[in-house]
């Protein structure tokens, strides 16, 4: 137990060496440790967004919309795929039932015909190496010549997940239009996506940025009838009525847009000379241009209507064919708005809409201020558990303590190497943890006076107390493991960052405890020899 | 190479120390239990001060920019937004103010449109230093994972100490562990302190800790059982908590030290944090000695299921 063979005591002193290197760029500014030249690590612990101020927004999808839009699509793919198949079949009703669309046949004999055509709608999600594949549709037959389809959950999940990965890439895009910051955006579980942007005080631009989806369409004005003569007569089939952006107006328009958001190319904000006004100047791609301009070539005079997120900007009308695939549009913009809605534009539209769920912002003052307190709180304490081993156990105590400094150079290289984020309560958890970590060398050398106490000589005393307490400090150590990887599968941030330093702590803890502690009393062991007859521990 | 100065430690605790905990037993025993059902009864009749985490709603820590900050006036224009409940604090500084604006009816999207009235109500005055707002879908979430997580710690350490001890002492030790947990629950209530996220982290640590205690004398006792077979139960308690009590002390004050050190200068943020983990460990060290230990006497250790046939030795690791 106390025999060291020199490989370990080698690979001891290398992991204490490392743990001063890795941890070395924390005790410095990081404009000097950028400056150091190669070989040295330069990895500093990453701060949390409580300690380094930053900002943290958790959006959800309006899942529940979404299901609506996508059984509203799913008819019209089950109407498209009945009638285009050969030979056609005749449906005699389509319809949304609940979350289900239902068809029904003119021809009774066509109902073989048409369960294979629908159940080729029905795509494969999932992996079938891992066993979870499974259809994303069912189609059923029911009684009284009734098809019905309804997504699976699975077919949802698919949908939703894809619809989230969408959703990621276009709020990255417009969060990079905000600058230079070094943001993540991650999703979290089915329908959530985590959006974290260190250094972020004022919140206010970037949920602009991702408020609404910005869905712009160019919609067909009806000819004749008005939205209030709609709402009373019926509105006609193909039609839709859509409130105004700025106005109690409502507009009656073509359902189908002429030309969609994802046609365009380019939108810019602009100041137009003659009337002063912030307008947004934007232009098509190819196929857009070429719709639009067979459009306005085809309805001089009449109006058409700009609609963003279902609300109308403005309705012009249409004074001369627009054949260069380029225009305008004026809603009454600021310089802000008007930037902001060219940026998402330009960005493109996000497929769902995202509402706030949890919104978690920490300014830099509040942050460094955390981080002096955290600092402050770590010295005395470590300064005070070093006061009281040493008083309580001699030279003994003091080689407690050398382990003690191992474990903090310890946690934080393994920390700043791996990249683990510190958080307020992590600078707790590593807090604590010192203080725990005293615990083993108290069990080792509470036995040790016990044993010598019995009468046992110094070198089976020591070989006994650290033998007798190893099962114990494994007991407690494990337990308390338990306890942190259950935090850390409570999940939220801030607590994760606590449970991740205690579950760093318990593993690095024992090593300098036991391995370290074990090695000093071994070498101050080898010193005593042949001084005294009888060794005397200074414990 | 370098001599290595040889000085003495400093025996805080005699080696004959013979006190007798026992004598002490029913009092304690049943004063904790009285203790825990208040508690319970507390935490179903006032309830907890719930944080944001758990009530939802929001909570903006501002700081005045010129000289402390004005509460009364902030009282007025706050109250007077319409948004219910809205309550405003100093918080350490007294430049900084904490304001907490309840659930807002109207779901998630109402909780932002609330936090944009407050916002515009400050005005230029305050600087928001840190901004909380949690929407009802995300605190009922965060309830149940806070339940789930604190069940599920007890249910794995009761699973460790089953495995590694006799049911009598996993029967103390989840006693004591609910105790625990159940004094430091009815102490927020009581106090109206507030309960948030970062209390059942606090919550779990305390459990780890007091497991750790727990075993440390557990441990001891099954020894003793094994070596002295015929000793009186009550006097083999005594023996092996006075046995630890050097380490337990010991231990207990370094940890309290360093977390008394976290509460006076940790910032205002981790307060409620520290203080449950501060009282968590005082009372995890009392449960020890007095709810599990009196438990292995109320329910009676066998000997002959501990004392097994192996002879304790060194290098002995084959225990239960």
């Amino acid at each position: 137990m106390l025999h060291f063979p020199r490989w370990k005591v080698i690979s001891i002193v290398v992991t204490c060496l490392a743990g001063l290197l890795f941890s070395l760029p924390n005790m410095f500014a990081k404009e000097q440790v950028d400056t150091w030249p190669w070989p040295m690590p330069k990895a500093q612990i990453p701060l949390g967004l409580d300690l380094q101020g930053g900002a943290h927004l958790l959006m959800a999808m309006d899942s529940d919309r979404l299901k609506v839009e996508w059984t509203r699509t799913l008819r019209e793919q089950a109407r498209a795929a009945l009638v285009n198949a050969t030979p056609r079949i005749s449906p005699e009703l389509v319809s949304v039932v609940g979350s289900s669309v239902q068809v029904r046949l003119q021809k009774p004999e066509d109902m073989d015909a048409a369960l294979r055509v629908l159940r080729l709608l029905s795509e494969e999600t999932g992996s079938p190496v891992l066993g979870t594949n499974a259809p994303s549709l069912d189609v059923v037959r029911g009684e009284g010549g009734v098809i019905t389809l309804t997504l699976t959950p699975a077919g949802i999940k698919k949908r939703l997940s894809d619809t989230a990965n969408a959703s990621i890439e276009t709020i990255n895009r417009r969060i990079n239009a905000l600058g230079t910051a070094e943001s993540t955006v991650t999703r979290q579980g089915d329908d959530r996506v985590l959006i974290q942007f260190p250094g972020l005080q004022d919140t206010a631009e970037l949920k602009d940025l991702l408020k609404g989806t910005a869905k712009l369409t160019f919609h067909d004005v009806h000819p004749t009838m008005s939205a209030e003569e709609a709402q009373q007569a019926g509105v006609p089939t193909g039609f839709k009525i859509y409130p105004s952006e700025r106005d109690d107006g409502r507009y009656l328009l073509k359902e189908d847009p002429v030309v969609a958001g994802d046609q365009l190319a380019s939108a810019q904000p602009e100041l137009n000379q003659q009337t002063g006004e912030w307008v947004l100047a934007f232009r098509f791609k190819q196929i857009g241009a070429r719709d639009f301009s067979r459009y306005t070539q085809a309805n001089v005079g009449r109006p058409f209507a700009i609609v963003l997120d279902e609300k109308v900007l403005s309705a012009p009308n249409i004074r001369e064919a627009i054949t260069q695939g380029s225009g305008q549009i004026s809603g009454g913009f600021t310089a802000g708005s008007a930037n902001t809605l060219a940026v998402q534009l330009r960005s493109g539209a996000l497929p769902a809409k995202l509402t706030i769920v949890e919104e978690r912002t920490v300014g830099p003052s509040l942050g460094s201020d955390s981080v002096a307190a955290g600092k402050l709180a770590a010295t005395v304490g470590a300064l005070v558990t070093a006061a009281m081993v040493t008083f309580a156990y001699g030279t003994f105590g003091v080689f407690a303590v050398v382990a003690l400094a191992v474990n903090g150079l310890l946690i934080a290289a393994l920390m700043s190497a791996i990249g683990i984020t510190l958080t307020l309560p992590g600078i707790a958890g590593f807090v604590l943890t010192i203080g725990m970590a005293v615990d083993a060398n108290v069990l080792i050398y509470e036995r040790i006076r016990e044993e010598l106490r019995a009468g046992k000589t110094a070198i089976s005393a020591i070989e006994a107390g650290f033998t007798r307490a190893m099962v114990t400090i494994i007991d407690s150590q494990l337990t308390t493991l338990a306890a942190a990887l259950l935090m850390f599968g409570l999940g939220s941030g801030p607590i994760r960052g606590f449970a991740v330093t205690l579950s760093i702590g318990i593993f690095t803890s024992v090593f300098t405890a036991v391995t370290i502690t074990r090695l000093l009393v071994a070498w101050w062991l080898s010193q005593q020899r042949g001084k005294a007859a009888r060794i005397a521990v200074p414990i | 190479m370098l001599p290595i100065p040889n000085f003495k430690g400093f025996d805080f605790f005699p080696h004959n120390t013979r006190i007798n905990f026992m004598r002490f037993k029913s009092i304690c025993f049943w004063g904790s239990i009285l203790a825990m059902v208040l508690s319970l009864g507390l935490f179903f009749t006032k309830g907890l001060n719930y944080g944001v985490d758990f009530k939802g709603g929001s909570m903006i820590e501002v700081q005045s920019k010129s000289g402390p900050a004005d509460i009364p006036t902030l009282r007025r224009t706050l109250g007077g937004l319409g948004l219910g409940d809205v309550q405003i604090q100093q918080f350490g500084q007294p430049t900084d103010v904490l304001i907490r604006v309840e659930q807002q009816p109207g779901g998630d999207k109402a909780q932002q449109d609330a936090l944009e009235k407050v916002t515009k109500a400050l005005g230029a005055g305050y600087v928001q230093r840190r901004v909380e707002v949690v929407g009802p879908a995300v605190s009922s979430e965060l309830r149940r994972d806070g339940l789930y997580a604190i069940l599920g710690a007890i249910a794995a350490i009761i699973a460790y100490v089953w495995f590694r001890f006799e049911w009598q002492f996993a029967a103390g030790t989840v006693l004591a562990l609910a105790h625990d947990v159940l004094i430091t629950v009815g102490v927020f209530s009581l106090f109206n302190l507030e309960f948030d996220l970062s209390i059942v982290a606090a919550l779990l640590t305390i459990l780890g800790y007091s497991v750790n205690d727990t075993v440390v004398v557990s441990d001891r006792i099954r020894e003793n059982l094994r070596k002295f077979k015929r000793m009186e139960l009550n006097e083999l308690l005594n023996l092996s908590i006075n046995e630890t009590l050097s380490r337990t002390i010991l231990t207990g004050v370094t940890t309290i030290a360093v977390l008394v050190a976290l509460y006076v200068f940790g910032g205002s943020v981790i307060r409620n944090f520290t203080f449950a983990m501060l009282f968590g460990v005082i009372i995890g060290t009392y449960s020890s000695i007095f709810i599990a230990a009196p438990v292995l006497d109320y329910l009676g250790v066998k000997r002959e299921t501990v004392v097994g046939t192996k002879v304790p030795g060194i290098g002995s690791k084959s225990e239960a």
